[in-house]
């Protein structure tokens, strides 16, 4: 908001970082939480709205684009949708026969549905930060946050997703026993350091989901935050800000997705290797 | 939440990050993406002409094969023309030969015959005249019965 405006900075950020939570308020039962407080008193019983329905959006639009260009695929010199999508689909299928060295059918479509799914939600973020909350405002929707990826239960989610799947892996290949030995015997090959060993190895594997959702999380709010706190400026002067941090989150939003795709698809090859 | 000029300054942001995907980012990845098509197409384009290629050599090979073929079958057709030919030729020859060696004999018989009876002949006429001699006792004349001796000799 403009300076000299009554609505406080503060109070504005504040609205801005939150989520359109419907949960179980204490006090007024299920309901749409309309403020911080709200939302926080209602726990782990809430669901943020907002990002369900932005990320869900966006899942069924990649689905819906690349089937649509899958279904009107030609042999022929392809159209430009046809050769986007094609020329994404290169991309992955090289980056996962570059670092996936097993054979599993699934880690293809996988590393495409990360990859080209993030990408579709983090670029809402190029939108200015007021658009669609104030469309939704006057619809009567109090408080409307469209880039799930700033929202650490989306992150936190995919990343759980992806964390089951390097444990699912590694029992499947190695067995319970062997992904015990896997645990306890490395990276020191002693049975006295066997518990250090196990201390190392199991914080190593359970930072695993948190550095995916931290990461991709944290880029993203944080260049929310200072969208909004670019907001805050005159509004003859955003622009000055606005625009060379828009034209950086183009580098930010594309390389957040990889980053995230690339260690999905590394820890699932860790999973896959016996040592 | 109240409409008010942040969103103009948002706007004007907005269009200013467009205006600038439009000028400098979306340039290269269209070269790209027409890069990516020209070279698809380039490939379907030698790809067909190749396989018109190929369906050319291989008209032109099955043209050969059959030139050929005619080609052999004439060769073979003359041969077997020529080798009749011989075979008739050899025994057309071995005919005239034989038939000239059975004329040869045949003549030698002749010959031999006539020979034979020459002499016949001739010893008949002188045993006749010997005979004669004998009955008349000297009362033939040779010389003046000569003529009628050699009339019976030939009547043999």
């Amino acid at each position: 908001m403009a300076a000299g405006n009554e609505v406080a900075p503060a109070e504005y950020i504040q609205h801005h970082l939150q989520n359109l939570t419907f949960g179980l308020h204490p006090e007024n039962g299920w309901s749409f939480a309309h403020n911080a407080q709200q939302a926080s008193d209602m726990g782990f019983w809430a669901i943020h709205l907002d990002t369900m329905g932005w990320s869900i959006a966006m899942g069924f639009l990649f689905i819906w684009l690349f089937r649509k260009v899958g279904n009107a695929a030609t042999t022929g010199v392809p159209g430009m949708m046809q050769n986007i999508v094609e020329m994404t689909f290169e991309f992955i299928e090289n980056l996962t026969r570059s670092t996936f060295h097993n054979v599993n059918p699934i880690i293809g479509p996988l590393a495409l549905t990360l990859f080209v799914w993030i990408l579709m939600m983090n670029t809402l973020k190029i939108i200015p930060v007021d658009y669609f909350p104030g469309v939704f405002s006057a619809l009567g929707v109090s408080h409307m946050k469209i880039v799930p990826t700033t929202d650490l239960n989306a992150t936190f989610g995919m990343a759980l997703g992806v964390f089951i799947l390097v444990l699912y892996y590694n029992f499947k290949i190695k067995g319970a026993a062997g992904f015990a030995r896997e645990l306890s015997l490395k990276p020191f090959n002693h049975w006295a350091l066997i518990p250090f060993n196990l201390l190392l190895e199991i914080v190593a594997l359970l930072v695993q989901p948190f550095s995916l959702a931290m990461r991709l999380f944290g880029n993203m709010f944080a260049g929310e935050v200072i969208f909004i706190l670019i907001a805050l400026l005159p509004f003859w002067a955003i622009w000055l800000l606005d625009v060379p941090w828009a034209i950086f989150h183009i580098l930010i939003v594309t390389l957040q997705a990889f980053i995230f795709t690339v260690l999905s698809v590394v820890y699932l090859n860790a999973a896959h290797e016996r040592h | 939440m109240n409409i008010n000029m942040t969103l103009i300054g948002q706007t004007i942001a907005f269009a200013i990050f467009v205006w600038f995907c439009i000028k400098y980012v979306w340039p290269p990845i269209s070269n790209a993406l027409h890069e990516r098509q020209k070279k698809i197409a380039d490939g379907l384009d030698a790809a067909s002409r190749a396989s018109r290629d190929l369906e050319v050599a291989q008209e032109q090979a099955e043209q050969t094969l059959r030139e050929s073929k005619e080609q052999a079958s004439q060769l073979l057709e003359q041969a077997n023309s020529r080798s009749a030919q011989i075979v008739e030729d050899a025994r057309e020859q071995a005919r005239a030969e034989g038939e000239r060696m059975i004329a040869g004999a045949r003549a030698a018989i002749d010959q031999d015959m006539q020979r034979a009876r020459e002499e016949l002949r001739a010893q008949v006429s002188h045993l006749a005249v010997l005979g004669a001699e004998r009955v008349l006792e000297g009362a033939v004349d040779e010389k003046a019965h000569r003529k009628l001796l050699d009339e019976l000799a030939a009547e043999l």
